[in-house]
């Protein structure tokens, strides 16, 4: 391998430096380059929600920053003097705090890491391909993410602040510049535009996932021998295309309401308001599934490998997938029982969303199936996705109550919603921290810390659950979500203390991942250094070279198994990758 | 592969691709491990595992499925505003040109067929034809372009703009993006017919098949549009 090693180092010299990190077409530079755009966020929407619970722990009280700065610089005209007077959040960035904290978690944190980082890694390597169907697509995908990534951290800056009308944006809030009550319009322009850009990003990601797949399987790998994580990118790339274009073609029209006076979004002209709840969550709901399915995916395949066993029910695992794809079309409705919709259509939507739990429960009990009997090794990937299926497991059961109807008019815009959509997504960070545990080693060739990863899950999965599960009680004490300040209203004093309780514990798991930054890039420069298959895996990247070179293999993959061959009675080694042959007729294989 | 040169006199016989498709079902359970550099991906005719759809025609596809849910959304809007409304056209708004729009109708529809014959044309190696049919083409989408310009003018002219409440605005957003998409389209026809008129496209054209395709989807979706905003 040695001397492969010294051809590639040769290799990726004569690139050139901009060739090989900045403008690179190799699949597995432009995955890495979404991993730090992705990771840079994280780092960004994160310090974006502990600003949101100090204000709500202790309303307008200065951020403990105050006394870095001069008296004259609070009096100043500086930006930071100007959003945060003494350093004490106004209602306005109050609201621009949780828009973006959500904008920037769901479309620039959790898609671009699972489906851009993730997908670009696994897809061509996991197949069995040298790269992607479209190279010079793929490198043009990243590229125009950028200047998306670019204006949604520029808008804090021009007047009036970022976007403030929520990560949905309602109308007319959002469509009339001045109900915002802010000093420029150009937040939630910069957010459409910004939005609008994303989507051709995205769309080109789809286009090369979806040809890749198809198109592009080594010998023998056949669409049931597809690890379940490319079944997840493969069924969530055909979601991002159908239910992007929607958001697009919606936020073209808010754009041209809030530009051009059109109306389409407000009653004067004709217009309706709730034609904007419908477009964007007929797109909104399928993007829950778009967060979710590789999270599951990635799931799928580290249980199998840490309890030595085949997954259960590998079939039963790609269906109830698409089944959740294409249920995930007809339930928008359910974000909006409060918005004024027939009961009659209300029903229905509170029918297929309750079926949706279905599928998604033969997912988690296939989890638990996989676990059963199995040698269980407990190493820090397996630790973060035992946790994401804990976490699935009760934002999907929250789910549940608020499907139907009468119990919704009551939760409605409550804190329980809060507690249930962190449980979910927040819970898929769970799935990207077990997804880049298990992948450093192939995509960096380096190991990361165990003892340190061991630290930053425990740490994380403790504080995680004292600051969201308590949201479930503010939420049925009726405490309202995005106000500003808790203080104001009589009946939610006897619940500050909550408050309090949960702003300590989102501290402590902000706090907790220092842990994993310094592990991370620790282990990036001066980890212990990778073998070819340090978990001893059978899917296909692991018969790469740490990390893979451009062109991926050494010798191109043949298939002759799924993916999943843990303690195979027909060899002495308790896996067998996908790409040995055994001289045995056989009588195993699964699902 | 050849290259097409205005000199050359029109071969006649017809080049055909012999149609090679994926085995189906699942390999032998010891299959023979293909020789050599075969990896069924993007680099090549030596291929044995050519797929069914080739990844530009997939990948372009795929594309227009996107494109498709794009106008869904526009459309969806426009029928929420046409079916919720008790007079459409509102009142006092001026009517849409539904006969020269009807002729407009005839030209982008005849210019598929136009392209259609350029595609044999090319399919026979006949340069000449080629030309003349993506010329031909161009010209007609050209032709639309003006028409339907010319009629925004007058309805512009007329009062009807983006603000005058959901029916300008649907009308313009939704024809719009049509017009738009027949701009792009005319621009890549445009660059096609330079490259085949330069002697520079090798047969058979992925470009000249993904240029096809693109441009029968923009002239397919147009008698919807007519249909849904003129006519109904």
């Amino acid at each position: 391998m040695s001397e492969a090693g010294a051809a590639v180092h040769a290799e990726h010299e004569r690139e050139g430096f901009v060739r090989h990190y900045i403008f690179s077409k190799d699949h597995k530079m432009i995955g890495r380059q979404f991993l730090f755009a992705g990771l840079v966020m994280l780092i960004v929407g994160g310090l974006l929600a502990m600003m949101i619970r100090w204000q709500l722990g202790w309303p307008e009280t200065p951020l403990p920053i105050t006394g870095l700065f001069s008296e004259e610089f609070w009096d100043g005209d500086s930006w930071l003097a100007q959003t945060l007077p003494y350093g004490t959040i106004t209602s306005e960035f109050y609201n621009a705090l949780f828009s973006m904290h959500a904008t920037i978690m769901i479309f620039f944190v959790v898609v671009p890491i699972m489906v851009g980082a993730f997908g670009n890694f696994l897809v061509p390597i996991m197949i069995g391909a040298r790269d992607m169907a479209f190279p010079t697509l793929n490198m043009l995908s990243f590229w125009t993410a950028v200047p998306a990534y670019i204006l949604i951290l520029l808008s804090f800056f021009v007047p009036g602040g970022a976007a403030a009308a929520g990560w949905t944006s309602y109308s007319p809030l959002a469509a009339v510049p001045d109900y915002l009550g802010v000093a420029g319009p150009w937040g939630v322009n910069l957010w459409c535009i910004s939005l609008i850009i994303l989507g051709f990003s995205s769309l080109m990601g789809s286009i090369n996932y979806i040809t890749t797949i198809v198109n592009m399987r080594a010998p023998g790998m056949t669409w049931f021998r597809l690890p379940l994580i490319v079944w997840a990118i493969f069924i969530v790339s055909i979601l991002l295309l159908l239910a992007f274009p929607v958001l697009t073609a919606a936020l073209g029209m808010l754009l041209f309401d809030r530009l051009f006076g059109t109306h389409f979004f407000l009653p004067e002209g004709g217009g309706d308001p709730l034609l904007w709840q419908h477009l964007f969550w007929f797109f909104g709901h399928p993007e829950v599934y778009i967060l979710v399915l590789p999270a599951m995916g990635v799931t799928s395949e580290i249980l199998p490998v840490f309890a030595r066993k085949p997954i259960f029910g590998y079939r039963a695992m790609v269906y109830s997938m698409i089944a959740i794809a294409f249920l995930s079309w007809i339930v928008w409705g359910h974000h909006m029982f409060q918005s004024g919709m027939d009961p009659a259509l209300g029903t229905a939507f509170t029918l297929t969303t309750m079926i949706i739990a279905v599928p998604s429960a033969i997912k988690t009990f296939n989890w638990l199936g996989t676990l059963w009997g199995g040698s269980i090794r407990f190493p820090t990937p397996m630790l973060f996705a035992l946790g994401f299926v804990f976490l699935f497991t009760i934002g999907g059961l929250s789910g549940i109550f608020m499907a139907s109807t009468p119990v919704d008019i009551f939760i409605h815009d409550t804190y329980y919603i809060v507690a249930h959509i962190h449980y979910v997504v927040a819970g898929i960070i769970f799935g990207i921290f077990a997804a880049i545990y298990y992948w450093f080693p192939k995509m960096f060739g380096r190991m990361l810390n165990e003892t340190l990863g061991k630290i930053h899950f425990f740490l994380t999965f403790v504080f995680f659950n004292l600051t969201f599960f308590p949201m479930h009680f503010l939420g049925v004490g009726g405490h309202m979500r995005r106000i500003y300040n808790p203080l104001h209203y009589e009946f939610l004093e006897p619940l500050q203390g909550i408050n309090v309780f949960i702003s300590v514990m989102a501290l402590c798991l902000g706090a907790s991942q220092l842990f994993f930054l310094a592990n991370f890039l620790w282990s990036l420069f001066f980890g212990r250094r990778a073998s070819e298959n340090p978990w001893q895996a059978n899917t296909l990247e692991w018969t790469a070279p740490s990390p893979p070179p451009h062109g991926n293999f050494l010798t191109a993959p043949v298939v002759y198994r799924g993916p999943y061959e843990y303690s195979s009675p027909e060899v002495a080694e308790d896996w067998l990758p996908q790409t040995r042959r055994v001289e045995v007729a056989s009588a195993g294989g699964h699902g | 592969m050849t290259y097409l040169r205005f000199a050359s006199t029109a071969p006649p016989e017809v080049r055909r691709r012999p149609l090679r498709v994926r085995p189906q079902g699942p390999p032998p359970r010891v299959p023979e491990p293909p020789g050599g550099d075969d990896w069924g991906d993007h680099h090549g005719d030596e291929d044995a595992f050519r797929p069914p759809l080739s990844n530009a025609c997939l990948g372009m596809l795929v594309f227009l499925g996107a494109e498709t849910m794009f106008f869904a959304g526009l459309i969806g809007t426009f029928l929420v505003f046409r079916v919720a409304s008790e007079a459409w056209p509102p009142p006092a708004m001026p009517r849409l040109p539904v006969g020269v729009t009807g002729l407009n109708t005839l030209v982008l529809l005849a210019s598929a067929y136009t392209m259609w014959q350029a595609q044999q044309a090319a399919r026979r190696g006949l340069l000449r034809r080629l030309l003349h049919g993506l010329g031909l083409t161009a010209l007609l989408g050209v032709t639309f372009l003006l028409v339907q310009g010319y009629e925004w003018m007058r309805l512009l002219g007329f009062g009807l703009t983006l603000a005058s409440g959901v029916y300008g605005a649907t009308f313009y957003t939704l024809i719009g993006c049509h017009a738009l998409h027949v701009c792009g389209a005319v621009l890549w026809l445009l660059g096609v017919t330079l490259r085949a008129w330069r002697g520079r496209m090798a047969l058979p054209s992925t470009g000249l098949t993904l240029c096809g395709m693109y441009w029968y989807y923009v002239v397919g979706l147009w008698p919807v549009l007519y249909t849904l905003v003129y006519l109904a």
